[in-house]
């Protein structure tokens, strides 16, 4: 049974993890100037691609889109998702959407879906494990019970067969197989694969792939629904943590263990 | 008084501490109920009295653990609606915050995750930005959803106990029809260490370990400590993916974290910055991760480690 399958892989633009990141505002909305495409949403959209590449490949008619919300950048994230193998990418934006939380999210993402689903019905949609900037994991799940899909999350193997898809998922104490019927929402963690890199043919074929812009007015979203208006949380305040001082460096010269545990011992940490 | 509803998932013949920890911060809140999954005794019963619980829902269905999550949030719905809640405590763990999502959707709740402490007023503390900001977020719909990180409060059984009356949920029966399933299950091994997440004491092993994490366990053990790496060393198939400290995979806050062979990079030390104590050891001086250690040792820790290890035997008797 070969058939063509379309799924949406949710990429995200998030300040670079490994610079300083800010809160802006009297919201505390994150400041967004220096950004990448989220390292944990390339493990979703390179398990997409290996399941469209297990089902025939490119010249099966598969469609990988990727969708990004957010402001002028995330076309970024979707540009870089082109040139690693998406097949078309879907930008919503709109000033409307700033300041959005989870909840205001995921209403934004579903009714995006909902508009993508209108020729042809979407059999997946897969995500990271977590952005790496609000780190709360809630859009996954939120999306799902919006769109009354099934989610499975956490996914660390992932295959499709007969309009169904069965994972791995992995906890402390056990492995899970969980099945579910499609279509629904799969998020992946960073043991599922190893994400390829963007090679010279893939950013030449990605010039001639289009990005869709859409607004709020296209998918049919009041904004008052979206951003700080349309959010059902609120940051009040915010604070920098105090940096941490350093403490006392030693060089170890042949008693440094012994010094390790009077240190434990003056704590009353042993 | 408001009904504060606790959520409380027990797999175990006893109360976790987690649960004892959201019950205490349920009555700082308002009234403690308990919407209650999973295996109940006579010591669940006689905990969840010794706490204030004023009464405890049990679903009307068994199954809802051969299902991820839905079920469960859909079970918690009709909970909410039965006892008047205005607020609902969850665990902080990865299905606790799905369900927490799912919840929120239902009730048009908003949900505030990794919730260290809450105000009387319903003012949810919790760390962003990989500890780097701490925040009071608060939902501003008429029902909130936190999910409360463990360790956050010390548990305190009620001032008076309770006699908690019992009343039984009706689960949706469209609640299972289209879920995600569990169709198999395989145990791991255990180590028999402390749980990463709960452990007072922690000992962490990185790249400097060079695939020999025999000193870092030695070490964890002689402390009582559970044994933790850097993303380095889970990558390298050093030691499982469980152990791993760091933004893709476990943040603990324990009351000791030793760092062994680890440069201390952004994306370790987002799992464990908000250690109250950071002892480093590292060859290379330069290590970021002497910049937020207490006690920094320079040095080889295949020298360090086991001279440590044996002095605590030594001193321990």
């Amino acid at each position: 049974m070969e058939e063509t399958l379309k799924i949406i892989v949710l990429v995200k633009h998030v300040p670079d993890a490994q610079l300083d990141r800010h809160l802006n505002g009297a919201d505390y909305t994150t400041d967004r100037a220096e950004s990448i495409l989220s390292e944990l949403d390339e493990y979703a959209l390179e398990a997409a691609l290996q399941l469209t590449e297990a089902q025939g490949g490119k010249g099966a008619g598969h469609q990988v889109i990727a969708l990004s919300m957010g402001p002028a950048g995330a076309a970024n994230a979707i540009k870089k998702s082109l040139q690693i193998g998406a097949t078309e990418g879907v930008h919503l934006k709109d000033d409307a959407l700033a300041g959005s939380d989870a909840a205001a999210t995921s209403l934004a993402l579903a009714a995006t879906v909902r508009y993508l689903s209108a020729g042809s019905p979407v059999d997946l949609i897969l995500t990271g494990m977590a952005s790496t900037d609000g780190e709360t994991s809630l859009v996954p799940a939120q999306l799902a019970e919006r769109l009354g899909l099934p989610q499975v999350t956490f996914a660390s193997e992932l295959e499709i067969s007969a309009g169904r898809i069965t994972a791995r998922r992995d906890s402390d104490t056990h492995y899970d197989t969980i099945e579910a019927p499609l279509p629904a929402v799969v998020s992946v963690t960073d043991q599922i694969n190893e994400p390829r890199f963007p090679n010279f043919k893939g950013i030449i074929a990605a010039k001639r792939k289009t990005i869709i812009t859409l607004s709020l007015a296209d998918i049919g979203v009041n904004p008052a629904e979206v951003g700080l208006s349309g959010s059902w949380t609120a940051v009040q305040n915010a604070e920098p943590r105090p940096p941490r001082t350093a403490g006392t460096i030693i060089t170890d010269e042949g008693d440094a263990g012994i010094q390790l545990v009077d240190f434990l011992a003056a704590q009353k940490l042993l | 008084m408001a009904n504060v509803l606790v959520f409380i998932d027990n797999q175990s013949p006893t109360l976790k501490k987690s649960s004892l920890e959201l019950l205490t911060i349920a009555r700082t809140l308002g009234e403690p109920v308990a919407a209650f999954n999973g295996e109940f005794n006579d010591d669940v019963a006689a905990a969840l009295s010794s706490y204030g619980v004023t009464a405890v829902y049990r679903p009307g269905s068994a199954d809802l653990d051969d299902y991820l999550v839905a079920p469960k949030a859909a079970y918690l719905a009709e909970a909410v609606a039965a006892t008047g809640a205005g607020t609902v405590l969850i665990e902080n763990s990865s299905d606790g915050k799905e369900i927490a999502a799912r919840l929120g959707i239902k009730l048009g709740a908003g949900v505030v995750t990794d919730v260290v402490g809450v105000e009387a007023d319903g003012g949810a503390h919790k760390s962003v930005l990989a500890g780097s900001y701490k925040t009071v977020c608060r939902a501003t719909t008429p029902v909130s959803i936190l999910t409360v990180k463990a360790n956050s409060v010390t548990p305190e059984p009620a001032p008076t106990a309770t006699t908690p009356e019992s009343v039984t949920i009706e689960v949706p029966a469209a609640a299972t029809a289209n879920a995600a399933r569990i169709t198999g299950r395989s145990n791991k091994a255990t180590s028999g260490r402390p749980d990463l997440l709960d452990a007072r004491i922690v000992v962490a092993g990185g790249r400097g370990v060079d695939g020999d994490f025999g000193p870092v366990e030695e070490l964890a053990d002689a402390l009582g400590a559970a044994v933790g790496a850097s993303r380095a060393a889970t990558d390298a198939g050093w030691i499982s993916h469980d152990a791993q400290v760091g933004q893709t995979g476990k943040t603990v806050s324990p009351e000791l974290y030793i760092s062994a062979g680890i440069s201390g990079a952004v994306q370790q030390k987002a799992g464990m910055q908000t250690a109250k104590v950071i002892v480093a050891i590292n060859n290379d001086a330069e290590s970021p991760v002497f910049e937020i250690a207490d006690f920094g040792i320079v040095g080889d820790l295949f020298e360090v480690l086991p001279q440590a290890t044996a002095e605590i035997k030594k001193r321990k008797g």
